[in-house]
């Protein structure tokens, strides 16, 4: 166990900064979770928190154990890189997932999957004439 | 050299996680050295694509951009979320043509989007390359298409195309 009463007054308040800031973030993610009322709203509500609610939370680490042991702890940084990496897959599956039981079953505000190519045909057929 | 050290890249980046969780001494630098490079011979008999970067320079500026972008974005979406119902809102889908094809950029590009609160990466039709994001807050969908491409693809096409 390190002794937290050790640490410098800065080192406290910068910690302590970011450990509200990152804190304060995920809670903020998790309640537009609830608030958002379709699915595609929703997935970007807990980005908050894996993005700077989880980095506040990591600096506030870094500074804490950097200070306690004298010497640069950076571990953490592997934590946000492999959030940041592993985030994507899941969001992706998530929202193709949503999108394909949406579309066969004929929901309202969803794309068709067509789209992709009719738009491409479009500017086509404006860069011609 | 490179039959040596197959994926120089991913032998660097596991000797930097080893020394990064174990600590920097010369003995965790030799056992970290030789995990990576035992690491970087299993992937290379996975023969996956290699990635090429062709300006590593690009690469801290497009970092810092990314990174203040998410700031701004959490902020942004932070305040929809407390501002509730009262304010009104649209989202909605926006598609993006893509002239990015290099797998390494796409995937990054996947990141950065996923990770900025407010965008979500939705469906990518490889063939044509179009991309097709959701906005929460969705204004302006040219605004959109041109920020993304220029901000980002157009780095991303410097950085490895």
């Amino acid at each position: 166990m390190t002794h937290a009463a050790d640490l410098p007054v800065w080192a406290a308040l910068l910690t302590g900064f970011f450990l509200i800031l990152g804190s304060t973030l995920t809670l903020l993610g998790s309640v537009g979770l609830l608030r958002f009322r379709s699915f595609y709203e929703r997935i970007h509500a807990p980005t908050l928190g894996t993005t700077w609610g989880t980095g506040g939370v990591l600096i506030a680490s870094m500074i804490f154990h950097s200070v306690l042991q004298s010497k640069p702890v950076l571990h953490e940084i592997l934590i946000a890189l492999f959030v940041t990496v592993t985030t994507p897959v899941s969001l992706m599956l998530l929202a193709r997932a949503a999108l394909y039981r949406d579309r066969s079953e004929g929901n309202d505000g969803v794309p068709p999957f067509e789209a992709a190519a009719e738009s491409r045909n479009e500017r086509r057929r404006s860069s011609n004439t | 050299m490179s039959a040596l050290v197959p994926y120089p890249l991913l032998t660097a980046s596991l000797l930097m996680m080893w020394v990064l969780l174990n600590g920097l001494s010369v003995g965790q630098v030799v056992l970290g050295g030789i995990i990576a490079l035992a690491a970087s011979l299993a992937m290379a008999a996975l023969q996956p694509v290699k990635p090429r970067i062709r300006r590593w320079d690009m690469i801290p500026p497009l970092a810092l951009i990314v990174l203040a972008d998410i700031l701004r974005s959490n902020i942004a979406v932070a305040g929809i979320i407390l501002q509730g119902r009262r304010h009104a809102r649209t989202s909605g889908f926006v598609m993006i043509p893509l002239e990015l094809r290099d797998r390494t950029a796409l995937a990054v590009l996947a990141c950065i989007i996923t990770s900025t609160p407010g965008t979500a990466w939705v469906e990518y039709h490889a063939g044509n390359g179009m991309l097709r994001i959701h906005v929460l807050d969705l204004i302006d969908q040219q605004a959109w298409i041109e920020l993304i491409k220029r901000r980002y693809e157009r780095r991303l096409m410097e950085i490895f195309e």
